[in-house]
């Protein structure tokens, strides 16, 4: 993939959003006014936004709960998220669930389940039916290095294999699962040596290099699309944080902690930026800005938002009788099918933004420079 | 039209859905060239061909959530469970996955999980299960249980197009059963979900029950008709979730006695729930203990004197409903 100056720009600005609304969503958990779990992704920036860049119109993301990068560059609302987060009446999930377990298939996004390594069989299915369709759309599902010990990995991996389903799959090797680090997962050095056992492409990569990222999921991407068979791409990352806001890691040595810290993806991206003379001080400054705008946005919109109302409790368990559409086809957004709107409210899904790329704009006045 | 098996009348519904839909598909282990291991599929691969009926490897969670994803994307699949008992390795997906899409997304799931269930054909622990009280106990997913050939096919096409998870369960005991051999409308018909039927009328007392022992329950009735001059109205459930409270209720409430017969084990089964129901909604109806009739708490065996033993007999329905029958 070619990357324009301004394509570059857009993924530092992905990553910076990425970045700004996790540390806001921790100040609102160390505020208490985000409840239950907070998990956060610290360091796989680069992974999350570079490899999910690579995808076009109609290919679907399966993220997980450290891909908000994802989410965002796939074109998942800020707003959203934050409803989300903050468990208000009009999140995705209208309360029900939290997180960012939020999809929406007409925008190729499928929710996540706590489960992990359980969203692979289900990618496998949206893999199978853009074969059946005939389609040359592809579908990205990503995982932990925990969930590749799971056997929904494997059924997975085994079963895209047999069918060529258009799959490629990340591993976000972050060194830990909770506090299991790798060498008590498994015992091989790269986790891309299972593809051998699948008879399909691997590859394992320095996941904190974006434009590393971008080249080598560019590739399986391509070779996906192609009808050859799935792809899996470890990007070898680091959690820098706990598992969850309540875990402090300290089963992580501090020197291990510091070295990765050392090597973090965005002031990497930055340093080569600037090198390149692409990011300039007006342009960073401007680009700070906007995320911090977005993100204040954000959090405004989801404490304006109502609270869901507990007389709903028992409702939205089953859908409703009626057409469906098979999703992505023309006319499947025609409000006759069921799965058209959201049912539950009448209205659209509300997970994604209108524009389907991050919307960082660059100014006349900095394009000028 | 000759008259076809209660097998034949769920390859009939599955062959007519997937011609009438082009999002209907089959998936599961041996579906295709095999036929499936009780030849539900036989011909399906050579009329839809492999794209359409898909041999899998033997994975129960990459078919069930495979099936979910394509669900999603709007497609109708059913997956195959070669023996209902390995529903189990794809639980989550179904309880996590399927179950609470919707309700959390707003994203429906059409799908259906097959599979044949039940008893009584020497199958020993690992293939003679009656799962359904797992997933009558879990919201988002409804559960359904033909005793007939007309049902079979009509429930099955009702399962297929209704827009959310849908356990189907068949009896395997059932599939060849020659008694139950039925010519079938040639025309398209469907059995709601949701509505039971009563199969046998009386005011003496009501049985509650489903599946293989509706066939069970008929008979005994019969017999307590013959000796004990007794009227005994037999409902046949049908769809266990969502259950069709209406009919259950209005049968009692005329007959103020009432038996609950199934296969499954008795403690937290079906029974327990509409033991539940009946004692809330009918307490001041009830003109005796509500009885229940259920295989043992314990797994299921395969030694032939044990599996006798274990499952609900005509015999067993006899001693229940006459005790019953004295309050």
């Amino acid at each position: 993939m070619r990357l324009e100056q301004a394509d570059l720009l857009q993924i530092y600005y992905v990553m910076r959003l990425t970045r700004a609304m996790e540390d806001r969503t921790r100040m609102l958990f160390l505020q208490g006014r985000v409840v239950g779990g907070v998990y956060t992704a610290q360091g796989h920036e680069a992974t999350t936004v570079g490899a999910s860049w690579t995808l076009g119109e109609g290919d679907f993301i399966v993220p997980q709960h450290r891909d908000l990068g994802m989410q965002l560059t796939r074109g998942g609302s800020p707003r959203a998220i934050m409803t989300q987060w903050l468990a208000r009446g009009n999140s995705p999930a209208l309360g029900r669930d939290g997180q960012i377990h939020i999809g929406d298939m007409h925008h190729g996004i499928v929710p996540m389940i706590s489960m992990l390594g359980e969203s692979l069989p289900v990618a496998c299915g949206v893999a199978l039916t853009m074969k059946m369709r005939k389609r040359s759309t592809i579908v990205m599902a990503s995982m932990g290095d925990g969930a590749t010990s799971t056997g929904p990995f494997h059924e997975a991996l085994n079963f895209a294999s047999v069918q060529k389903l258009p799959l490629v799959f990340i591993i976000e090797n972050n060194g830990y699962a909770y506090s299991t680090p790798t060498y008590q997962e498994f015992a091989i050095a790269n986790l891309s040596d299972r593809a051998v056992a699948y008879g399909i492409l691997g590859e394992s990569i320095d996941g904190n290099d974006v434009l590393k990222v971008v080249e080598t999921v560019e590739r399986a991407v391509e070779h996906v699309r192609g009808g050859k068979g799935p792809a899996l791409i470890e990007c070898k990352t680091f959690r820098v944080r706990g598992h969850s806001e309540a875990d402090k890691a300290d089963y992580v040595p501090p020197e291990l902690r510091e070295e990765w810290l050392a090597k973090d993806p965005i002031p990497r991206f930055e340093e080569y930026l600037t090198g390149e003379q692409i990011l300039t001080p007006a342009i960073k400054a401007e680009i700070e800005e906007q995320v911090k705008a977005v993100v204040e946005d954000a959090v405004n919109f989801a404490e304006q938002s109502p609270a869901p109302n507990p007389a709903t409790v028992a409702d939205y368990v089953f859908a409703p009788e009626g057409p469906i559409a098979i999703i992505g086809e023309p006319g499947s957004d025609d409000p006759r099918y069921i799965n058209a709107l959201d049912q539950r409210t009448g209205k659209p899904f509300n997970t994604v933004t209108g524009t389907r790329k991050p919307e960082f704009v660059v100014t006349e006045e900095v394009g000028r420079r | 039209m000759s008259a076809v098996t209660y097998l034949e009348a769920i390859g009939q519904a599955i062959r007519e859905e997937m011609q009438r839909d082009e999002a209907v598909f089959l998936l599961g282990e041996d579906v295709g060239t095999y036929g499936g291991a009780f030849k539900v599929s036989l011909g399906l691969l050579e009329e839809f061909g492999s794209e359409r009926v898909i041999d899998t490897p033997m994975a129960e969670a990459a078919i069930i959530g495979s099936a979910v994803g394509a669900a999603l994307m709007g497609m109708r699949p059913i997956a195959e469970m070669q023996f209902i008992d390995f529903i189990t390795c794809g639980f989550d997906q179904i309880i996590n996955m399927a179950n609470k899409m919707y309700w959390r997304s707003g994203m429906p799931v059409p799908m259906v999980i097959r599979g044949p269930s039940g008893g009584g054909v020497k199958g020993g622990p690992f293939h003679s299960a009656s799962p359904e009280a797992w997933f009558f106990h879990a919201p988002g997913i409804k559960v359904v249980v033909p005793s007939t050939t007309y049902d079979a096919k009509g429930l099955l096409k009702t399962a297929i197009r209704d827009n959310n998870p849908v356990l189907y369960l068949e009896h395997k005991l059932l599939y060849r059963l020659p008694e139950l051999r039925e010519e079938l409308p040639t025309e398209d018909y469907v059995v709601p979900i949701g509505k039971a039927i009563v199969r046998r009328e009386g005011e003496d007392m009501t049985i509650l029950t489903y599946g293989a022992m509706v066939h069970q329950c008929l008979k005994a009735a019969q017999t307590l008709e013959q000796e004990d001059d007794l009227l005994v109205e037999v409902i046949d459930l049908r769809s266990l979730s969502p259950l069709d409270r209406e009919t259950i209720l209005e049968s009692v409430k005329h007959t103020n006695k009432v038996l609950i017969v199934h296969e499954d084990t008795l403690t937290g089964g079906i029974g327990a729930e509409l033991s539940a129901i009946l004692a809330e909604d009918l307490f001041e109806y009830l003109d005796g203990p509500i009885t229940r009739v259920a295989a043992p708490d314990a797994p299921f065996p395969y030694a032939p004197p044990l599996e006798a033993a274990y499952l609900p007999s005509v015999e067993k329905i006899l001693t229940a409903a006459r005790k019953l029958a004295a309050y």
